[in-house]
C-alpha cells in the first residue's frame, strides 16, 4: 500500500488541505452537543429566552460550516482518488503494453486485465474511505474523549466498557463467519462450475438423457451454498441488533450513574446529555476506524498486484544504441544453432535448430502438437528471445536492431485470429495508416477475402465486434492474413493461419502469396501437410528437434517422422501422385 | 482469482421493462413464505415501536432528575426520585433487550425466505436449462445464462432481503417517531416534519444527479475493461505492428473520460452524508432553539428535548434509506426480470401420444423428404431423402461452416425438422420420446465434454450401473486404459477444473469408451482435425474404427480415407446437402465434391 504513495505525492496540498478541513468538521460536530447542553444549563435553567436564541444562532452557524467542510471534503477526496487511480491505470497500461510474451506468461492475460481495471478501481474506492475517515475518525475519537473527560472522569469507565463489549462482540462475529465465508466462496465457484459443465455439455447430457443427474448434481452445490450462506447471513444480522442493544444500554447506564452524579452536584443535567451524545460520537469513531482495519488489508493486496506489475522489468529491452539494418536490405531468415526454452521452463522447447529462408522462397514448418513450430516462429518478431544461439536477418542479428525497426520487416499472422472492434476497413489499415485504397484491395485479394468482403451490405464498412464475433473463423483468418499484407513487409510469417481455411481456399491463398508476393519471404506453420506441400523448404520438428529439412519428395525418401505425418493424412494412392 | 473472460459485463443493473408486472410476478413466487414474512413484519414492527418507546422513557428519566433538582432548589420536595428512576431503567433494559431480541427475530427469519427464494430460483433456472430447446442457446452465450444464476440471483437476494425488512422498519419507524414526538410537542412535531420534504428533495435531487454520472462512470469503465481485454488479448499483433503508443494514446483518452465522470460521481454520492447531517443538524439546532423556549415556559421538559434529539436522528435515517429504496427495488425488478424472463422461455415440445421404441434396434435411418431451419424463415435443407441399411458407415463432408453437424442435430431429435420424417427401424422420431431416440444413439464430438469428477464416472457417465470391470473392459476397447493407468490415481483421477490433466486426444479416447461402454447401435462420429500428436492419432482412428463396427455409423469425415469407404457420402454446402452417393459416383459425376476432392492436389500437379 505505501509502496503506492508517491502517487500522492502530487496531491499533497489538496491531502493537507483535506485534513484541515476534517479538523474544522470534527470540531464542529464536536461542538454542537457542547451548545446544547449550554443551551440546557444556561437558557432553559435560568428561563433565559435571549440566550436560548443566541446559541441557537451560534449552532446554526457551526452547522452550515461543518457540512460546507464536508462537501469540500468529499470534494477534494474524489479529485484526488480519481486523478491516482487515473494515473496509476495509465502507468500500469503503459507499461504492460511494453511487455514481452516472457511477462504475459509469467502474470496471464487476465491476470494482468485484473490488476490494469479492477484493482485500481478497488484502489479508488478505499482512497476516498481514506481521505474521509482515516483522519476524520482519530480527530473525532480524541475530540470526543476529551469532551467527555471536562464534562465528567468518573464515568469514563461506561465508554471503555461499552467499547470493549462491542469489540469483542465483532470480533467473536467475524472469527466464526470469516471461515465459513471463505467456504461460501468456493461452493459459489463450484455452483458455478457445475453450471459451466451444464451449459458447455447440453449437447452430451441430452445425448445421454442426464437431465436429472445434472439436476441432481446442481442440487447438491445448490443446497451446499444455502445452507452455509444461511448460516453466515443468520450469524451477520446479528450484527445491527446487538450494536443497537450495546449503544442502548450504554445510554441506560450513563442516565443511571448520571442521576447518581448529578444528585452528588458533580453533574449537571445539560452535561450528562452532552455526554450521552459524545459516548455515541466515540463510538462511532471507533467503529469507522474498525472498518478501515477491514478496508485496508484489502486494498493492499489490489496495491500489491499493482506494484508488482509498475515494477517487473521488461526482459527484452532494446540495446542503448541500437544497430539499423543495411540500406540494401536482403529479407533472408538465418537461424544459427537457435535452442530456447521458456522462462521458467528447466526443459528446452527447441535444440539446435539451423536454417536459412531465402526471399521469394517458402519454408514451412511441420510437425506435431507440442513440436515447436509456433515457438520458431515468435523468436523472429522478438516476442522471445533465443536463450542460446542467433538468428539473423539481413545479416543482423536480431537482438542488435531495436524491436520497432526489425518489426516493421515483419507481416505476422497469429495462430489464433484477433481483430479489433471496428470495421474490416479499420482492422486492415491497422498495418499502415497511409495505406491507399488500392493497397487494401490488392491485399484483401491475395488473403481471398475479396469476395466475402464485397458480398456484405456494408462492404469494408462492416462494423466487427469486440474480438470479431460477428464473423466466421475462416473470414477472421483471411481478415487477419489481409491485414499483414497491407503492410507489404519484405518477411510474412503465418503461424498455422491456414487452419480454418477449407483445402480450396488454402490452396488459392498460398498461390495468390506465391505470385504476388513473389520477392518476399515466407515462413509458415502448418499442420496440414497438403499445405506445405509445394514449400521450397520443408523443416520437420519433433519435440524441439529438427529431424528433417528439405522439399516434399526428399522428405518422403529420407525423413521417417515426416512419413508418418504424410501417410496419416493422406492415402497411399495420393501419396503416389 | 482471475476473472472469467467468458461472463459478460453486468455492471448495468439497469431497469425493468414493465416493473408492475414483475414485481407481482415476485409476489407470487414467495407465496409459499406469505406467513413467513407475516411474522417478519410483526417482529419488525414491534422491535421498531419498542425501540422507539426508548428515548421518550429515557427522557423521562432525565426530567425527573432535572425536576428534582429544581425542587431541591426551591426546597420543595426530594432531591431524587431513586426508586422511580431504577423502575424506569429496568423497565428500559427489559424494553431494549426485547426490541434487539425481535429485532434478532425478524432477520433471522427473514434470512431464512430470503435464502429458500433464492435457492429455489437457482434450482428453477437449472431445471429450466434442461428443458429448453438447444436452439435456445444458440442466439445466447453461456455467459450471459451464467450471469442469471449469478449476478442476477445475487442482486436478488440481497435487495430482496434489504427492501422488504427496510421499508417495514421505515415506515413504522417514521410513522413512531412522529407519533412519539406529537407526543411530546405538537408544535416541535410539525417543525420536525418540515425537515422531511427538505431532505427528502435535497436527496433526491443528489441521487438524481450522481446517478446520471454513476452511470458515465459504469459506461467508462466498461470502454477501458474493452479497451484492456482487447489490446492484451491481442498483445503480440499489437507490438507486431508496431501500436504500443497508439494503443497507450487511446487508453489515455478513454481514461481521461472516465476520471471526469469518476470524480464526479464520487463527488455526487460522497455529498449524501453530508447534507444528511447538515439537516439532521438543522433539526437538531431547531429542536434545540424551539425545545428550549417551550421549556422555560414549562410547555416541555427537559428530558423531552433529549427524546426528541434522540427522535430528530432516528427521523433521519429512515428518510434516506426511503429515498434508496426505489433504486433498490428497481435493481430487485430489473434482476427479477431477466430470471422470470429466462425461466418463462419456451421449452421443448411437451411429449404427448409417444410410439413404443423398435425392439431390437436394428439402426436403419431413413430420411424422408426432410425439410429442416433454424428458423421456420429460413430453411437450409431443403427435400431431404436418404435410405441407410444397418451397419452402413454415412460420411458427412464439406467446407468448413456448411453445417455439417445440423445433420446430426436433427437426427438425434436436438432439432425438431420443418417437415418431413426421419425414421429409424420404421418409427418416426417425432412421435418417440426424445430420450428414446437418443438413447439409441452414441456421440463421439471433437468438443470432448468432461466434467469435474473420476475418470471412472467420466466413463460411465449415463450409465451409472456399470461395473468397474465393464469399465475397464471399454477402456482398453479405446486403447485408453494403459494412459489412465499411468495417471496418479489411476481410474479415480479427478478431471481438474480446466480438464486439462489430460491431452486433448487422451480426453476424446475417453468419450470413445464412454460410447463403447453405453454400446448404442447408431454412432455419430465426428474426426479430430488437428490438435493431435501422431500417435495419440493413430489410436483415436483404431478406436473409431473398432467402434463403427457392426454399427450404423454417421462420420463427420475429414480424412479421405475414411470418406472413400463410406457407403453414402452426403455433400453439403451452405447448409444445404448438395449431393449424395457413393465416392466413386460422386466423382463420376464431377460436381462439387469433385471439385473438393481434387483442389487439394491440384497445387502439386502444376
Amino acid at each position: 500500500m505505501l509502496k503506492l504513495a508517491r502517487y500522492l505525492k502530487e496531491y499533497s496540498g489538496m491531502l493537507i488541505m483535506a485534513v484541515a478541513l476534517l479538523f474544522v468538521q470534527a470540531i464542529t460536530d464536536l461542538a454542537l452537543p457542547d451548545y446544547m447542553s449550554d443551551i440546557i444549563n444556561d437558557g432553559v435553567a435560568a428561563g433565559n429566552i435571549g440566550k436560548i436564541a443566541q446559541i441557537g444562532i451560534k449552532m446554526l452557524g457551526i452547522t452550515l460550516l461543518g457540512a460546507v467542510c464536508s462537501i469540500l471534503v468529499g470534494y477534494l477526496a474524489a479529485k484526488i482518488a480519481a486523478g491516482v487511480s487515473r494515473k496509476l491505470r495509465y502507468d500500469v497500461f503503459d507499461k504492460v503494453q511494453h511487455f514481452s510474451n516472457k511477462e504475459f506468461d509469467e502474470y496471464s492475460t487476465a491476470s494482468l486485465i485484473t490488476r490494469t481495471t479492477n484493482d485500481i478501481t478497488q484502489i479508488q474506492m478505499v482512497l476516498i474511505m481514506i481521505v474521509r475517515l482515516v483522519f476524520y475518525a482519530p480527530i473525532m475519537a480524541v475530540g470526543g474523549v476529551t469532551r467527555a473527560l471536562s464534562k465528567s472522569t468518573s464515568m469514563s469507565w461506561i465508554i471503555a466498557l461499552a467499547m470493549i463489549v462491542l469489540f469483542g462482540l465483532i470480533i467473536c462475529i467475524f472469527s466464526i463467519t470469516m471461515p465459513k465465508m471463505k467456504l461460501v466462496q468456493k461452493l459459489v465457484d463450484r455452483l458455478n462450475l457445475v453450471s459451466r459443465e451444464n451449459l458447455e455439455g447440453m449437447l452430451v447430457i441430452r445425448a445421454f438423457n442426464t437431465q436429472q443427474f445434472e439436476e441432481q448434481r446442481f442440487d447438491k452445490a445448490n443446497s451446499d451454498l444455502t445452507a452455509t450462506n444461511l448460516f453466515v447471513n443468520r450469524m451477520m444480522v446479528l450484527m445491527m441488533p446487538a450494536m443497537m442493544l450495546i449503544m442502548n444500554l450504554l445510554q441506560v447506564t450513563i442516565v443511571w450513574v448520571g442521576a447518581h452524579e448529578v444528585t452528588s452536584f458533580n453533574l449537571d443535567v445539560g452535561d450528562m446529555m452532552a455526554y450521552m451524545q459524545y459516548a455515541m460520537q466515540i463510538i462511532m469513531a471507533f467503529l469507522m476506524m474498525s472498518m478501515m482495519f477491514i478496508m485496508i488489508p484489502r486494498a493492499s493486496v489490489s496495491a500489491d498486484r499493482i506494484n508488482e506489475v509498475l515494477t517487473t522489468q521488461n526482459s527484452i529491452v532494446d540495446k542503448e544504441t541500437p544497430k539499423c539494418f543495411p540500406s540494401d536490405f536482403i529479407p533472408t531468415v538465418e537461424f544459427r544453432d537457435v535452442s530456447f526454452k521458456y522462462p521458467g521452463s528447466g526443459e528446452y522447447s527447441l535444440r539446435h535448430i539451423s536454417f536459412t529462408a531465402k526471399p521469394g522462397q517458402t519454408t514451412a514448418f511441420i510437425g506435431s502438437t507440442g513440436s515447436g513450430k509456433t515457438t520458431v516462429v515468435s523468436l523472429v518478431p522478438r516476442f522471445y528471445e533465443a536463450t542460446e544461439g542467433e538468428i539473423l536477418i539481413s545479416g543482423v542479428n536480431i537482438n542488435d536492431v531495436s524491436q520497432k525497426e526489425l518489426r516493421d520487416k515483419l507481416g505476422y499472422v497469429q495462430q489464433k485470429s484477433i481483430l479489433f472492434s471496428g470495421t474490416i476497413d479499420s482492422n486492415l489499415h491497422y498495418a499502415n495508416d497511409d495505406a491507399t485504397a488500392e493497397d487494401i484491395d490488392r491485399a484483401a485479394e491475395i488473403a481471398q477475402a475479396s469476395e466475402f468482403i464485397s458480398s456484405k451490405p456494408d462492404g469494408y464498412d462492416t462494423a466487427i465486434a469486440q474480438g470479431g464475433g460477428n464473423v466466421s473463423g475462416g473470414q477472421k483468418q483471411r481478415l487477419a492474413i489481409a491485414r499483414a499484407l497491407v503492410k507489404n513487409a519484405p518477411i510474412n510469417i503465418f503461424d498455422d493461419s491456414f487452419s480454418a481455411l477449407d483445402v480450396k481456399t488454402d490452396a488459392k491463398l498460398r498461390k495468390a502469396i506465391k505470385e504476388k508476393l513473389a520477392d518476399t519471404t515466407t515462413l509458415l506453420v502448418a499442420q496440414r501437410i497438403s499445405t506445405v506441400l509445394d514449400a521450397e523448404q520443408i523443416v520437420v520438428l519433433d519435440n524441439g528437434r529438427m529431424v528433417g529439412c528439405g522439399t516434399h519428395d526428399e522428405l518422403m525418401k529420407t525423413c521417417e517422422i515426416y512419413q508418418d505425418i504424410a501417410r496419416s493424412q493422406l492415402s497411399e494412392e495420393e501419396l503416389a501422385k | 482469482m482471475s476473472p472469467k473472460p467468458d461472463f459478460t459485463p453486468h455492471a448495468d443493473t439497469g431497469k425493468a421493462k414493465n416493473f408492475k408486472t414483475t414485481m407481482l410476478a415476485l409476489a407470487r413466487y414467495m407465496k409459499p413464505y406469505y406467513i413467513h414474512i407475516s411474522v417478519v413484519m410483526i417482529f419488525a414492527v414491534g422491535s421498531t415501536i419498542f425501540s422507539i418507546i426508548g428515548p421518550k422513557m429515557l427522557g423521562k428519566v432525565t426530567t425527573k432528575l432535572y425536576e428534582g433538582l429544581i425542587a431541591w432548589y426551591a426546597q420543595t420536595g426530594l432531591l431524587t426520585d431513586f426508586k422511580y428512576i431504577s423502575n424506569m431503567i429496568i423497565g428500559l433494559i427489559i424494553l431494549y433487550i426485547v426490541s434487539g431480541l425481535f429485532s434478532y427475530i425478524q432477520s433471522y427469519v427473514m434470512s431464512g425466505v430470503t435464502m429458500k427464494v433464492t435457492y429455489k430460483f437457482r434450482k428453477d433456472i437449472s431445471e429450466k436449462m434442461h428443458r429448453l430447446p438447444l436452439n435456445y442457446y444458440d442466439t445466447r452465450t453461456h455467459g450471459e445464462i451464467l450471469s442469471r444464476i449469478t449476478n442476477d440471483i445475487d442482486t436478488l437476494s440481497q435487495t430482496l432481503n434489504q427492501s422488504i425488512t427496510q421499508i417495514i422498519t421505515s415506515v413504522t419507524m417514521l410513522i413512531g417517531v412522529f407519533v412519539m414526538m406529537c407526543s411530546i410537542s405538537f408544535l416541535m412535531a410539525f417543525v420536525a416534519l418540515l425537515v422531511v420534504p427538505l431532505s427528502m428533495a435535497l436527496m433526491m435531487a443528489v441521487i438524481k444527479r450522481s446517478q446520471q454520472y454513476f452511470k458515465g462512470q459504469q459506461i467508462g469503465l466498461g470502454k477501458i475493461n474493452g479497451h484492456v481485454e482487447e489490446m492484451y488479448g491481442g498483445h503480440n499483433i499489437v507490438q507486431a505492428f508496431n501500436r504500443e503508443e497508439d494503443s497507450v494514446r487511446q487508453f489515455g483518452e478513454i481514461n481521461d473520460e472516465l476520471y471526469n465522470s469518476a470524480w464526479k460521481s464520487q463527488f455526487m454520492s460522497g455529498m449524501m452524508m453530508p447534507i444528511m447531517t447538515f439537516v439532521s443538524n438543522l433539526g437538531y439546532v431547531i429542536i434545540c432553539i424551539l425545545g428550549g423556549n417551550l421549556a422555560v415556559h414549562n410547555v416541555v421538559s427537559v428530558g423531552d428535548i433529549q427524546a426528541f434529539i434522540q427522535y430528530m436522528r432516528s427521523f433521519t435515517m429512515p428518510i434516506t434509506q426511503i429515498a434508496n429504496i426505489s433504486n433498490t427495488l428497481q435493481s430487485t425488478a430489473a434482476a427479477a426480470e431477466r430470471v422470470f424472463e429466462f425461466l418463462s422461455e419456451e421449452e421443448e415440445s411437451p411429449e404427448t401420444d409417444t410410439i413404443p421404441v423398435p425392439n431390437p434396434v436394428y439402426g436403419n435411418v431413413e430420411f424422408k423428404n426432410v425439410y429442416f431451419g433454424y428458423t421456420p424463415d429460413k430453411i437450409i435443407i431443403h427435400n431431404f431423402s436418404v435410405s441407410v441399411k444397418s451397419g452402413q458407415k454415412i460420411a458427412i463432408v464439406g467446407p468448413t461452416g456448411a453445417g455439417k453437424s445440423t445433420i446430426i442435430k436433427a437426427l438425434m431429435r436436438f432439432y425438431e425438422l420443418s417437415s418431413g420424417q426421419i425414421l429409424i427401424d420404421g418409427a418416426d422420431t417425432a412421435k418417440l420420446k426424445r430420450s428414446d431416440v437418443r438413447a439409441m444413439f452414441g456421440m463421439v464430438l471433437q468438443d470432448t465434454w468432461l466434467y469435474h469428477a473420476s475418470i471412472l464416472d467420466n466413463i460411465r457417465y449415463g450409465n451409472f450401473d456399470k461395473t468397474q470391470e465393464e469399465v475397464i473392459k471399454a477402456a482398453k476397447a479405446a486403447h485408453c486404459d494403459e494412459f489412465i493407468r499411468a495417471l496418479p490415481n489411476g481410474y479415480d483421477t479427478e478431471m481438474n477444473e480446466d480438464a486439462d490433466n489430460i491431452s486433448q486426444g487422451q480426453k476424446q479416447l475417453l468419450t470413445i469408451a464412454r460410447v463403447i461402454l453405453a454400446d448404442p447401435k447408431i454412432l455419430i462420429l465426428d474426426e479430430a482435425t488437428s490438435s493431435v500428436d501422431t500417435r495419440t492419432e493413430k489410436q483415436i482412428q483404431k478406436a473409431m474404427d473398432a467402434l463403427t463396427e457392426g454399427r450404423t455409423s454417421f462420420v463427420i469425415a475429414h480424412r479421405l480415407s475414411t470418406i472413400r469407404d463410406a457407403d453414402v457420402i452426403l455433400v453439403l454446402k451452405d447448409g444445404d446437402i448438395m449431393e449424395q452417393g457413393s465416392h466413386d459416383e460422386l466423382l463420376k459425376k464431377n460436381g462439387f465434391y469433385a471439385d473438393l476432392y481434387n483442389s487439394q492436389f491440384s497445387e502439386g500437379e502444376e
